[in-house]
């Protein structure tokens, strides 16, 4: 009998400890509550509404401001430009992630104070410091002036500020942290061991690269460039202070939006949201893809999961840590 | 002979994880590198696979010097300690990998995994991933891809750290097993002594980047060369003695010192077993109250206490015990059969940290 209550109050006080964590209900629904407002009001309102006023004059208008020549050109450029900045990104992430995952040397908490630069520098900034860099009257900007290149018995002369070069370089420079920040901690938690064991197998430090490092951090890696892809579409301010706006030579997706919009006309603002619905979609597309990657991954553990249940019972299972 | 260190040293940042060591592994010996945490037994594995560099001395394999040749040449095979599994592959690529880089043939390939799947008794388990396996599974994958290449020595490290006591046991067993059919030269760290004895032919013991010991189980257990191995093997009672008059003394004990001046001091140890205890009051010398008694399983461990305040560790069975009619509170006398001097010094001793292991190892109470 004594063993019984014994037992029955140890129950009940577990169960008391466990509702003691939960908040009660009305805060529970307050805070989803102010949540879900927010990302209303703020996200899927404004969202809403560049798609209506893409919309507003019509289809017919709406696909004849994206075949607009000069709207062409401006999707043309941005999709160059993340074709250029994306790969050169990806490499920089991977060498960088795998430099701080992976060795120890001085000045490493230096480095990644630096690939966070990008973050806390105002766009702007970052355009400005290229136009100082390689502008008429910039450091590089006169060399490169009284320097033109010889190719194929021509002269041409490099021009990087109001250019494409330019327009890649601030788009590298604001998008260089993405691919990177994502990558670290993936490779920090494999650590080095694999590689290692790699190399006692015979393996070759490309092969263990190709085989072993990079599968393990292939859905960060995925994750990292899809966000440094839709930052790269989108990058107004560095790229604006870049530019020089030439309408159908240097303006991207996002300035040839705002050019638009400030045309003043129904028509100029209605194409303005034609076009900025595209880059709508690109964020929806992200989005999308994101979440397929997670489920992608929750499916795979799941499935881990189902071809786990003989072993369960195994007392030294362990859960696997690198699932998010 | 199959591996040889000479005078090797490995500094990491001015200080010594390896100093001066030399010791040899036979061809088909299964060796225990042993030592508390920090003595360097893990530096000194990496070195031979590879891993690590030494700062100075000579690696040999096979009687070919391989200081310069670089871990991929050494044909060696290195379990890690957290088995190291490539999370990507399934248990079957996992072994295959070091054949593919070998550029085996497919079918050699398929043969040799199959044999080694079977041989480890992962049949079925080949298309699992390692978060699918147990940390059994996990380690007998990681030694059979470390095995699958036919590497000339096989290494690893803290074979039975990551699974629980109970797995441990079933590991060692097999390891020892698996040794016997495959006769590959073994070498495997380990911090726990009674593993270290138990799985052996020979054990190599280090503390503080210094080797300390290489003999058989039974030769370290019972021949220590120095106080550290005495104290690290097995459990020991530890006794500061002063000599007068040829005696070694502490409390009442006494122990026999013809050879040392009066005033010298001893540090005299012996094994729990040497102590011997009678129901009988006038059969030994000294008198004691038993104070606790520890269960061990078959075996009892007994804490004794002399009339002077000083403890003494004994153990026997539960049988002897029932024999003597033991009880908490009892008195008893009892004698030190045998014992050996751990420290000798004219001047005071050390006090016994000083030279004992910063961390404190696991003493496994059942030897």
């Amino acid at each position: 009998m004594a063993g019984n209550v014994k037992r029955k109050v140890i129950g009940d006080s577990h169960r008391k400890s466990q509702r003691g964590t939960e908040e009660s209900p009305v805060v529970k629904w307050v805070l989803i509550s102010i949540a879900l407002a927010f990302c209303l009001v703020f996200l899927l309102l404004p969202l809403a509404n560049v798609f209506a006023q893409a919309f507003g004059q019509g289809i017919k208008a709406y696909l004849a401001a994206l075949t607009d020549p000069d709207s062409l050109a401006a999707m043309r450029l941005t999709l160059l430009v993340a074709a250029i900045s994306v790969p050169l990104n990806v490499i920089f992430g991977v060498c960088a992630a795998w430099a701080i995952a992976k060795f120890n040397f001085r000045g490493k908490s230096l480095l990644i104070t630096l690939i966070d630069l990008p973050f806390s520098v105002s766009p702007v900034v970052a355009g400005l410091m290229f136009v100082v860099l390689f502008g008429t009257n910039g450091f590089f900007g006169e060399w490169l002036q009284d320097h033109p290149l010889h190719l194929f018995g021509r002269e041409y002369a490099i021009k990087i500020i109001f250019a494409i070069p330019g327009i890649v370089l601030a788009t590298m420079f604001v998008t260089f942290p993405f691919v990177a920040r994502e990558l670290i901690p993936v490779m920090q938690a494999t650590g080095t061991e694999q590689e290692q064991a790699a190399l006692t197998l015979g393996a070759s430090g490309w092969t263990t690269f190709w085989h072993v490092t990079l599968p393990s951090v292939k859905w960060g890696l995925v994750y990292g460039i899809i966000l440094c892809n839709a930052r790269a579409m989108g990058e107004f301010g560095a790229v604006s202070v870049v530019s020089g706006h030439i309408i159908g030579q240097t303006e991207t997706m996002p300035l040839r939006i705002q050019g638009l919009y400030e045309g003043g006309t129904a028509a100029s603002g209605s194409a303005a949201f034609a076009v900025a619905s595209l880059l709508a979609l690109l964020a929806l597309v992200t989005l999308g893809v994101k979440t397929f990657l997670e489920w992608q991954q929750a499916r795979e553990y799941e499935l881990a999961q189902q071809a786990l249940a003989p072993v369960r019972q195994d007392p030294v299972f362990q859960k696997p840590e690198d699932f998010r | 002979m199959s591996i040889e260190l000479k005078n090797v040293t490995k500094q990491f940042g001015g200080v010594a994880a390896v100093n001066n060591v030399s010791f040899n592994v036979h061809e088909g010996e299964l060796m225990a590198l042993l030592g508390p945490s920090g003595g360097g037994k893990t530096t000194v594995l990496r070195m031979i696979a590879g891993l690590e560099m030494p700062t100075s001395g000579d690696v040999f394999i096979r009687g070919q010097r391989v200081n310069d040749v670089s871990v991929r040449e050494r044909n060696i095979g290195f379990v890690f300690q957290n088995y190291a599994l490539f999370k990507n592959m399934n248990v079957f690529k996992n072994i295959a990998f070091g054949l593919k880089i070998k550029k085996w043939k497919t079918a050699d390939i398929k043969a040799r995994v199959e044999e080694l799947v079977k041989l480890f008794g992962l049949e079925g388990l080949e298309k699992r991933y390692p978060h699918q396996l147990s940390g059994g599974q996990r380690q007998r994958v990681a030694i059979a891809r470390a095995l699958a290449p036919k590497p000339s020595v096989l290494l690893l490290d803290e074979p039975f750290g990551a699974v629980d006591a109970k797995i441990r046991q079933e590991l060692r067993e097999w390891l020892v097993t698996l040794h016997h059919d495959l006769n590959v030269t073994t070498i495997f760290v380990t911090h726990d002594q009674e593993e270290a004895l138990e799985v052996s032919n020979r054990i190599v013991i280090f503390s503080r980047g210094r080797l300390e010991q290489v003999g058989a189980p039974r030769e370290v257990y019972e021949q220590p060369a120095n106080e550290f191995v005495a104290l690290f093997i097995g459990v020991m009672n530890v006794l500061d003695t002063e000599v007068r008059d040829g005696i070694a003394r502490i409390g009442e004990l006494q122990f026999a010192a013809h050879d040392q001046p009066d005033g010298a001091r001893l540090r005299i140890g012996f094994r729990p077993y040497a102590v011997q205890v009678s129901a009988d009051l006038t059969l030994y010398p000294y008198r004691a109250v038993l104070r606790h008694t520890f269960f061990l399983g078959v075996m009892l461990r007994l804490e004794f206490e002399l009339h002077s305040g000083l403890k003494l560790r004994s153990r026997m069975t539960k049988e002897e015990y029932a024999q003597l009619g033991l009880e908490e509170g009892r008195e008893v006398s009892l004698q030190v059969r045998n014992y050996r001097v751990l420290a000798k010094e004219n001047g005071a001793l050390p006090p016994e940290k000083d030279f004992s292991y910063q961390q404190p190892p696991m003493i496994a109470e059942n030897i």
